[in-house]
């Protein structure tokens, strides 16, 4: 899928990698996330707990939400916070919210005792959201993260996508929208043979 | 890890007891084969109480098959399996409690029915006892062998077909030995807990086989 990539990201920082539609950038991200096994190269992740692999120090929040549409809003958030491990490293502290917190943070805490079957598209959207929030874990790997959000809810994103590099941790995220985060670097895929991919550096 | 065993348990329990669960459909589908079945053999009932527990047996894992193919796939499908994958929780252990949970949801329903469908098959007290005893212990392995055939084709849209064709040769030794045991508690000289104990140690070697197989199967399909 690619090759000669490499990039490092230092914590509190934002990797937002572009590119062209079918260009890998969701392969990178489940590459990441431990999905899909890498051909050749490594990961690494410093000052991670050495018992686990880096992925399981990851949240992925990918296009598909996880949503048991049978199951209450609150089970199913519940589930996820009961059934992912935690992970705190040094450079990263953060508390896990309740689930009935993170779901009025999201706006969304009147809907639950629903069904999840019964939200929105938009709605559902950040009850996969609140996953992140339940469970502490230093890196979120995310895949259109504002795709069926709102402009408000769009917002609220960004602010917890800071809250969450200020805290130490990082992100990798795959994205078409300009996102306005504290400190980011850009990765920029592209195809054209002999160039290889690029990776440059932006102050925000 | 007690802890993350039960949230997951008590949720797939939730989910199959609630709508587009497998719970009832497996017990109804058990209930439909062993009706029709003395239909199709006549008022014999010497027959059918010779043939009683095969036909049990056979209808139960006949309704197990109909439930498995969604063990994975559904988690599969909504991302759920890639969550699971990464939250850093031993593979096997989780298929195994899936297991459990799927069993107690849609094995045991069968195993608490048997005694009312062995009247349909004119089976004395002793004949019933026998056969819900070997569906007792027997089912646990329907389902975790069976939990094989889910893992290898949690990809295919229409799986359910081929999971059946995978695992029923897989399950024969649980067939066999079910029966047999069932068989010998009713013909007298038979001893009764030889074929018990071997459908038992099944159960057990299921037990290890199946969790580990189906783990390995499913990091294989998360590419």
């Amino acid at each position: 899928m690619f090759q000669d990539l490499s990039f490092a990201l230092p914590s509190g920082t934002a990797l937002v990698v572009t590119g062209a539609n079918g260009i890998g950038k969701s392969s990178l991200l489940r590459t990441l996330a431990g999905l899909v096994v890498l051909a050749g190269g490594t990961l690494r992740l410093e000052d991670g707990e050495d018992d686990r692999l880096p992925a399981e120090h990851a949240h992925y929040f990918g296009h598909q939400n996880a949503v048991k549409a049978a199951l209450s809003v609150l089970e199913n958030l519940s589930f996820w916070q009961g059934f992912t491990s935690p992970v705190t490293t040094s450079a990263y502290q953060a508390t896990a919210l309740s689930p009935e917190a993170a779901l009025d943070l999201l706006g969304i805490g009147h809907t639950i005792d629903l069904p999840a079957g019964f939200l929105s598209a938009g709605q559902t959207r950040r009850l996969a959201l609140a996953r992140l929030l339940v469970t502490p874990r230093p890196i979120w790997l995310m895949d259109e993260p504002t795709s069926a959000l709102d402009k408000a809810s769009e917002g609220q994103l960004l602010d917890l996508m800071n809250g969450h590099l200020a805290a130490g941790g990082l992100i990798v995220t795959a994205t078409h929208t300009e996102l306005a985060l504290a400190k980011t670097s850009i990765l920029h895929l592209r195809t054209t043979d002999p160039v290889f991919p690029e990776e440059e550096d932006l102050p925000a | 890890m007690s802890s993350w065993a039960a949230v997951l348990f008590r949720r797939d329990l939730r989910l199959s007891v609630r709508v587009g669960g497998s719970a009832l459909v497996g017990v109804l589908f058990f209930l439909a084969v062993v009706t029709v079945i003395p239909f199709g053999v006549g008022p014999d009932l010497n027959l059918l109480s010779r043939i009683g527990p095969a036909i049990l047996w056979i209808g139960a894992l006949l309704a197990t098959l109909l439930g498995l193919d969604r063990l994975f796939q559904a988690d599969r499908e909504d991302g759920t399996l890639d969550l699971m994958l990464m939250a850093g929780r031993p593979l096997e252990l989780l298929v195994l409690i899936k297991c459990l949970a799927h069993w107690v949801a849609t094995g045991l329903p069968l195993v608490i029915a048997a005694p009312l469908l062995g009247i349909f098959l004119n089976l004395d007290p002793v004949a019933t006892g026998s056969v819900t005893l070997t569906l007792l212990v027997g089912t646990p392995a329907l389902t975790l062998i069976g939990a094989i055939g889910a893992a290898l084709t949690v990809s295919l849209r229409r799986g359910g077909l081929l999971l059946a064709v995978l695992v029923i040769p897989l399950a024969i030794p649980v067939l066999i030995f079910g029966v047999s045991a069932a068989d010998a508690a009713i013909h007298d000289p038979v001893p009764f807990l030889t074929p018990f104990l071997i459908l038992c140690s099944l159960s057990l070697i299921a037990a290890v086989i199946g969790p580990l197989a189906a783990a390995a199967a499913l990091r294989f399909a998360g590419d």
